[in-house]
This record gives C-alpha cells, structure tokens and sequence, in this order.
C-alpha cells in the first residue's frame, strides 16, 4: 500500500508518469482508506468494483503512452451529480434508489480525461445545509477534532462528504458544488482547497438542481495546483446547458503566476460583521501582510449592500428549490404513499420523502412566490441581487480581487445549530454574495484557531477570472507555510 | 372592401323576455406548433405513436435535465406573430406556471407571462351577408403542452402518455372582441385558415392541435363587464358555438332571476351541449409565476424577424384581396377560395388562360358538392387541376355541353381518367354540325305535324321540340344550335 496520506493530486499524476505506482496500486489504498474510514461517513456509495475496473483500463493506457491529462486520478464525486447507472441519491430519501441512465456532463469530462471514480459523496439533503447534517445517510464527520477534545464535529456543508474525503486522503479530489458557500465553507472546515467557478463556467447539465440561478460546480482539493487541474477538466461550455458560457478554458495550471506585484487587492469593510471569530480576524490579517510583503496593493473597499445579501438569498435560493424540486412528487421518485385522493398523495409522498430542512425551503419557496407576497419578497430579493452585483462591479474597477475570512467561525460540534436553522444560516454570510453575483471564489487553508481548527481564507475574482485568484492563492499558500493533515483518529482508535 | 366596426359598437344582442343581453367572448387559442421537435428537447412531436415512446430526459423532467429552446418553434412563433399583423417583442421571457398533476412531469410548465414573445395584432373576419369585424390580439406567447392523463383504462389508476410532454404551443390570447357564438366560430375559422397558410399549426382540433378556452360574460347594452367564466378545453368549432350559446343562456337565467355570477372554471360537456362548474375563484391555482432561471431571455434581433418577414407567404386577406382584384371574382367567391389555401391554389391552376365566371362556378358549385359528398379534402380530391381545366377547355370549345359535362365529370370522380379519354372512349362529345343536327330536327318535324301546328298557338312548345331532338342525339347536339335551326325551319325566327 502506498502512503496516500501524503500525496496531493499532482504528485499522484506525477507519480502514476513516472511508473512510480500503477492507478490500480493507489486506487486500491484509496479503497482501502475509504474502507477503513467508515465513522466519517463521507461516501454514500462507494464504486469499488467500477474503480478497480477503470484504473485497470488506465493502466493500459499508461503502458501504451496514451495517457490523458488526469490518467488513472483517483476521483470521488457528490452525489449530487448524476452518475450513469451509479445510485445518485442528493443525500435525500425520496432519491434513495434513483439510478441515472445518464452522466452529468463535468464528470463526463473527468472520465473522458482518465480519472478513475471511488464513489458517491455525502452531502446535505439536495444540498440544503451547512454541516452536512440534513443528509438522509447521517452527518459527514469532519477529520479535525479540537486539540484534546474527542467531540465530533461538522465539516460544514453542502459539499461535506466532498471536503472529508480530501481532508481525510480518502479521494485525490473530489467534485463539489456551491449554491451559497457549499464548497468554500466546508472547504475552510477541513483545511482544503475549495473553489467555486464563475457561474456558467461548468455546465450545470446532470447535477441535481437546488437554486438553478445560484448553482455552480467546483473541486476540492488539497492544494491551489490540484484545484486548478481539477477545474480544467470539468469546465467548458455545454450546448445544453443554456446558461452555460461559450468561452475558452484557460490552462490555469500553468496560468499560475506567483509573481503578484503590483496586484491590487480589495478589502471590504463591510466583511467584518459582528460574531466573526477572532482569530479568524487575525488569520485575515495575516493574508493581507502576505499579499503586500510579495508586492500587492492593499485597498480599503466598500460593499456597501452586503449585510442584505443573506436575507435576499434566502428568499431566491429557496423559490427556485420550491419549483425544481416539485418533480419529486411521488408519481415518478420516492415510495409513493398511496391515497385515494390525489392532493393527499401528494403531500404525504413528499412528507415522508423529504427532510425537516428541505421541507422548509420549499415552504419558505412557495410562500414567496405567492401571488401577494411575489413583489414583496422575491422581486426585492431580484433586486438587491443587483445591487449586490453592481457593489462587485464597482470595487472591480478599482480592484483586482478581493480577500476576505470564508467564514465566521471554525467547524462546530455535531449537532449544535441543527435545531435552529437562523444560526445555521449565518455561516454562510461571507459566502452568499458571490453567489448573488455569479463570481469565482476560492477557499484556502490559512492557518489554525486557538483551537487546533483549520481556518480557510476566501479570495473573490472577476468574472471568468480564475487564473487570477489560483495565482493569489498559490501565494497565501506558500506563505502560510506547509499544512499538516488531521490525526486518523477513525483509524487509530 | 366593407366597412369594419368598431368593437364598442353594440353589434348582437341576445332578447330574453322583456330584456336583451350583449354577450362578451374573449378566446384563448392554444395552437400547436409545426415542427419536428419539442420546445426545448430533441423529442419528435409526431402524433399516435405509442404512449411514452417520444419522450427525452428532459420531458421526463429527471434530476439535473436542463431545457435548452428550439430555434424552429421560436422562428414558427415570430412567423404567427407576422401573420396576426402583430408586434415582434425583440426580448421575452420564459416563466414557469408551478402545479402539480401527474402528467406534469417538472411540476411546472414552462411559458411566458410577463414578457410574451408577440404583442398586439388583430384578425379580420368575414361574414356571408353582413360587416367584417376586426378582433385583436392581445398577445401571443410560447409554452409546453403538458402529458396526456388517461382515465378511463383502469378502475383504480390514471395512466399517463407523456408524449405530448414539451410539445410547443402557441397561446394566442384575443381582447374580449367577440360577441356571439357566430362571430366566435368565424374567428377560430379564420385563426385557423391564417396558421395554415403560415404553415405554423395543422389546425386539426380532432387530433388536439387546437384547443380553445372560451371566457364568457353577458351584459346589458352600455353596462361595464360582467364576471366572466372561463370555459376550458373546448375542442371543436361547434363545439365552442354551443358551448358559448349554452354559458350565456346559463348567466342571463342566473341575472334575470336576482342571482349574482360567480366567477369560476367550467368545463363543456360536449354529450349532454352544458357546460359545469369545475372550480371557483376560491380553489383556483396559484400559479406562482416566476422566471425560469434554467431559460436566459430570448433575445431577437430585427434581421432575425426581417428574414421571416420576407419568406412570409400570401395570407387569405391579401389573396382575397388580389383575387378580387385580378380575376374580378365577387367578394365571397373569393372568401370561399382563401377560406383553404389548397382551394386557392387550385383556382388559380385552373383559371390560368381560361374563362374565370366558368371556372369559378366549376370550382365553388360542382367541384366542392362532390367533394362534401364523398366526405374528401381537395388535397386529395380524384379531380385535378388539370383534370378540371381540360374539362373546362371541353366546355369552352363546344366539345361538351353543360349538361354532357357534368356527366363527364362524374365519370371523373369515379375513375379518376382524364375528360378527353373519357369523351372519346363513350363518344360523348356535342354534335356541332348543322347538317347532322338539322336532319333531326327534319326528322322530328316531319313525325310531329300535330305539334307543329300547336306550336303556332303555343310558343312556349318549342321548349318540347328541343327536347325531342335532344333526346333523339343522346344529348350531344348543342342546344344553341338545335334552338336556331328549330326556330329558322317553324319561321319563328
């Protein structure tokens, strides 16, 4: 067995060249991670015999010198994806036993270019949650624990499974995705890299659908280099995906320039929000000392629209997840519960098929929506989503990027803010806006809380501008110096 | 051209007792579109295949399909939109209408609220024997068709056809122009007869390709807008004649005895000619009406509407129009011919380089008889329009006599042979010769001397002699012919 622990995405690929090891070698310590990592619940579904199949098919590649770019990478994938004849659950009841007769179109494009899949990942109920709570399947557990403390704790969420299965060396990267901080926030919880793309960046085609209008893939990734590998492979454009964007894919791994003087980096006031940790207000501190001692310009900015941005989210997130998750109604998905009358069966499949937090996003939706309340709430909301984007197009102007703490808190314990979902809701306060905006941000480990916890810093770029934040990012991460892994508590006990 | 009324002018009023009642109709037309494919899948629209065998991923609405639109409905739609003398919006918006129903599959239907894709126009209909009215449009937009739920299969369930899922259609919406069941009828006609010279709609209510919901009011002549009911789904002409006659009996019986209308749904039951309440205003959807965020808006630009502008064809009004003109065919010939662009076509095959009065009253007189007779369209009409012009020659050139050429053309009907082969195979054609003819009338003239000197007193015996004579040839002599030489031989010259 090889020491997976230690290895990053890169040197995987580098590795699996130089003969160093066959995918079939590292696929199978995968597994056996994956195996004996069970109490961290991050696999829904795992693909054992679907993995050794493909890194066996890579392997013959790599003997023949037809290697593609990410040959024999061993993968897992959210299950939010949909995945040909692999259960594609959305972490919910009512898709339980859903097998897709299709591939979503980004992991096509990982398949296409060599990587082998280990399974499906845990995840909030369709993505609702930020700790990885509201799954069907039980919470994702994250890899960190405080020092000498044995509670558990969560790895934030949606994308839970996807930051502990990197976290955690049970995956070279995963796929995640990110409605309104459901990669940079676990991403900041486990101490990886998270980004989210440019809104129509990734085809959205074959990914369950939470808030259509909001929704956008990502990686997860021990290190900025992986990140931007990984991002290469499942961006581009997609005929059917009408939201999906008609421009080239940069090589942003080679696109990474360290050499970021004169960058002007924006830093917004209004980010400082009362209940923000203070560590983390330090650690942020240190990323800005960082940024200017290798020759970017720091500038004071103003997002003067922010502190609306959590509530107007949360009127749009959940009307467009009242709409797209009407197809789960019980006629076709989930058990049915069979009545006589038809608006009963209804309600009772959907009652039975869907979780507590699922349930009330599709209210608070539906409530929005309706005819009275329409101009009121998702109107406004529309428009403050403006004025939330136009706050980021002028900073543009001045600034290049901008930096800011992925979120106010480290990881919490299990269990805590699950039974009130306002609290829960604040986690995602840095992370909302730009989402609003349809920006890339990315996450990256930036150093430890008093605690032992990772912390993770959040670089915000122009539209499309993803080369930019992975070559500011690769700067904090050099700066901030190496980044252990957590202690495999799951397997020494 | 006749004078066209105005629509505040108080044109129908319908007497009950003491009182009379003017009745408002305004029509939703749902026109199915022509075209290979679905709005916005590659499914084909071909209809009785078998049930579910049409249906792509994305009209099954499973998890993560995306719709992308169909360039050929929206060019199908723009095209309607030209025809109804209607205003083009460059920018319209898909909505989505959420309910939910089992042959609803999203839950939800895509189809334009706000922003429709076609603005004002109007439609101009002809009557036989009063003014044209003008009925405006009041907008035209695109949306799916939803399954088809089939209950009368099973006891216990409904079974669903869901390929008519996605099926575009055209909602053309009218303003509340109409005023009886006569004008209702025409309008629909004419709608129809516009689709199908467009090409854009086959028209054929049978098959569901148009269906219209009727809304109805009654008020007395000056008084505001009565509450109106809306009539769903009603699916022939006549149907929506009797359906109208019905409704405002209904409500004019409700108003005269004290009673109040409570606006409401109703369906027609076409086996008992009623329409019944089906919900009220209380239980109607709300429909939560909201952008589709998976649709960006679509966007037209003037050359892309110019291009159709210019491969617009002929449309009934302008042919009527130019048949009155050119041929000098009175007002409702030429309704009659536009009323069918195949009619139009072939009047005009016909009429080329012969007598117009002769073709016309071929055409409209025994060509179409015949046709509603055996029950036949005249695309497939057994006479073609060389078939009919050469018979027409027959007649021009004194071969046929009226009379020998409708026997000829019921030889035509039956076999399907040209009239000349006809002819000549029964040696039909009309004795035209003065000495042949003048021999029979020697001959009948000679046998008859009691008649001959009748005749003196009796003028009007003439018409007997004629008749032996023809009689005496089979019908072929030509009966200008046999009257002269009759009348030079009796001196009645």
């Amino acid at each position: 067995m090889i020491d997976i622990k230690n290895l990053n995405l890169k040197q995987i690929r580098d590795g699996l060249q130089n003969k160093s090891f066959t995918a079939l070698e590292i696929t199978e310590s995968y597994l056996g991670e994956i195996d004996k990592a069970k109490e961290l619940n991050a696999f829904i579904t795992v693909t054992s015999d679907k993995a050794i199949f493909m890194a066996k098919e890579s392997d013959k590649r790599i003997s023949r010198n037809e290697s593609r770019d990410l040959e024999g990478i061993p993968i897992s994938i959210k299950d939010l994806y949909c995945t040909k004849n692999i259960k594609t659950t959305a972490g919910s009841k009512i898709l339980k036993n859903f097998i897709p007769t299709y591939e979503s179109t980004i992991t096509n494009n990982l398949w296409s270019d060599g990587c082998v899949m280990l399974g499906k990942l845990n995840n909030d109920e369709f993505a609702m949650g930020s700790s990885n709570e509201t799954s069907y399947f039980g919470p994702s557990i994250n890899p960190w624990k405080r020092k000498n403390e044995d509670t558990p704790l969560v790895p934030g969420g949606s994308s839970g499974g996807s930051a502990v299965a990197v976290s955690g060396s049970l995956s070279a990267a995963t796929t995640a995705t990110d409605t309104g901080g459901s990669i940079r926030q676990p991403a900041s919880f486990t101490g990886t890299v998270g980004i989210k793309a440019t809104y129509g960046r990734c085809s959205r085609w074959g990914v369950v659908a939470f808030a259509s209008s909001l929704d956008q893939a990502g990686p997860i990734t021990k290190t900025v280099v992986d990140s931007a590998i990984m991002l290469r492979s499942m961006a581009g454009f997609d005929s059917k995906d009408s939201t999906s964007i008609d421009l080239p894919v940069p090589n942003y791994e080679t696109n990474i320039n360290k050499n970021i003087k004169g960058k002007r980096i924006g830093i917004p006031k209004e980010y400082k929000i009362k209940g923000l940790d203070s560590d983390i207000e330090n650690n942020w501190v240190d990323g800005i000392n960082w940024l200017k001692s290798e020759g970017a310009e720091i500038i004071d900015i103003s997002l003067p629209h922010t502190k609306y941005a959590l509530p107007a989210y949360y009127i749009i997130a959940p009307a467009e997840a009242s709409s797209n998750l009407a197809r789960y109604d019980g006629v076709r998905y989930g058990e049915r519960v069979h009545r006589k009358d038809l608006d009963q069966m209804y309600s009772d499949s959907r009652s039975d098929g869907f979780g507590e937090e699922v349930r009330r996003r599709i209210l608070m939706g539906t409530y929005v929506l309706s005819a009275g309340y329409y101009d009121a709430y998702y109107l406004k909301a529309q428009k403050i989503r403006k004025l939330i984007s136009n706050d980021f197009d002028n900073a543009f102007n001045i600034v290049d990027a901008i930096l800011t703490p992925t979120t106010p808190t480290t990881a919490f314990n299990v269990g805590k803010k699950f039974d009130d979902p306002v609290t829960m809701y604040l986690n995602d306060m840095l992370t909302v806006p730009v989402n609003m905006a349809g920006l890339p941000a990315i996450s990256i480990p930036s150093g430890f809380d008093k605690d032992g916890l990772p912390m993770g810093l959040q670089l915000i770029g122009k539209r499309f501008g993803e080369d930019n934040l992975f070559s500011l990012a690769s700067v904090i991460e050099d700066c901030r110096g190496t980044f252990s892994n957590p202690t495999q508590w799951w397997i020494e006990k | 051209m006749s004078e066209i009324i105005t629509t505040n002018e108080v044109r129908h009023l319908v007497q009950s007792g003491t009182d009379s009642w003017e009745i408002i109709i305004g029509l939703e037309i749902h026109a199915q579109i022509v075209s290979n494919s679905k709005l916005f899948s590659g499914s084909s629209t071909l209809f009785g295949s078998k049930p579910t065998s049409q249906v792509s991923l994305v009209d099954a609405a499973m998890p993560g399909m995306l719709p992308v639109i169909n360039e050929e409905c929206v060019r199908q739609a723009v095209k309607t939109g030209l025809g109804l003398q209607a205003k083009i919006n460059n920018t319209s918006v898909f909505d989505r209408k959420n309910y939910f129903y089992p042959d609803l599959p999203q839950g939800y239907q895509i189809s334009q609220f706000k922003y429709p894709i076609v603005g004002e126009g109007l439609v101009t209909v002809d009557f036989k024997d009063k003014e044209s009215i003008v009925v405006n449009i009041e907008r035209l937009h695109l949306e799916q068709d939803a399954g088809k739920s089939i209950h009368d299969l099973s006891q216990d369930y409904s079974y669903i056809d869901l390929n008519r899922s996605g099926v575009a259609l055209m909602e053309i919406v009218t303003k509340p122009d109409l005023r009886s069941a006569e004008e209702a009828k025409a309008f629909i006609t004419k709608l129809r007869t516009i689709l199908r010279y467009l090409g854009t709609c086959d028209g054929n209510m049978e098959q569901g390709s148009l269906r219209a919901d009727v809304n109805v009011s009654v008020r007395k002549p000056g008084d505001a807008l009565g509450t109106r009911c809306e009539i769903k789904n009603v699916n022939s002409i006549r149907f929506v004649g009797q359906a109208i006659d019905y409704e405002a009996g209904r409500q004019i019986e409700i108003l005269e005895e004290g009673g109040v209308i409570s606006q409401e749904t109703r369906l027609f039951d076409s086996a008992v000619g009623e329409t019944r309440a089906m919900r009220s205003k209380e239980e109607a959807h709300d429909y939560r009406y909201f952008p589709d965020p998976d649709l960006l808006p679509l966007y037209l630009d003037d050359d892309f509407i110019k291009k159709i502008a210019i491969e617009l064809p002929e449309l009934p009004d302008q042919k009527k129009a130019r048949f009155i003109n050119d041929y000098g065919l009175t007002p409702y010939d030429a309704s009659i011919l536009v009323a069918d662009r195949v009619s139009s076509e072939f009047f005009e095959g016909v009429a080329k380089g012969r007598d117009i009065k002769l073709v016309v009253n071929w055409i409209t007189g025994e060509l179409f008889a015949a046709l509603n007779r055996l029950n036949l369209d005249i695309a497939n009409s057994p006479i073609t329009v060389e078939s009919l012009g050469e018979l027409i020659d027959l007649i021009s050139d004194k071969t046929l006599s009226g009379r020998l050429a409708k026997d000829v053309f019921e030889i035509m009907l039956d076999t399907k042979e040209m009239p000349k082969k006809i002819v000549e195979e029964n040696g039909l054609s009309q004795i035209t010769d003065i000495d042949s003819i003048e021999a029979v009338v020697n001959k009948v003239i000679l046998e008859n001397p009691d008649k001959v000197s009748e005749l003196l007193e009796k003028p009007k015996l003439i018409g007997w002699f004629v008749g032996q004579i023809m009689k005496e040839t089979n019908g072929k002599a030509n009966p200008a012919t046999v009257n002269t030489i009759l009348k030079d031989k009796l001196n009645l010259g």
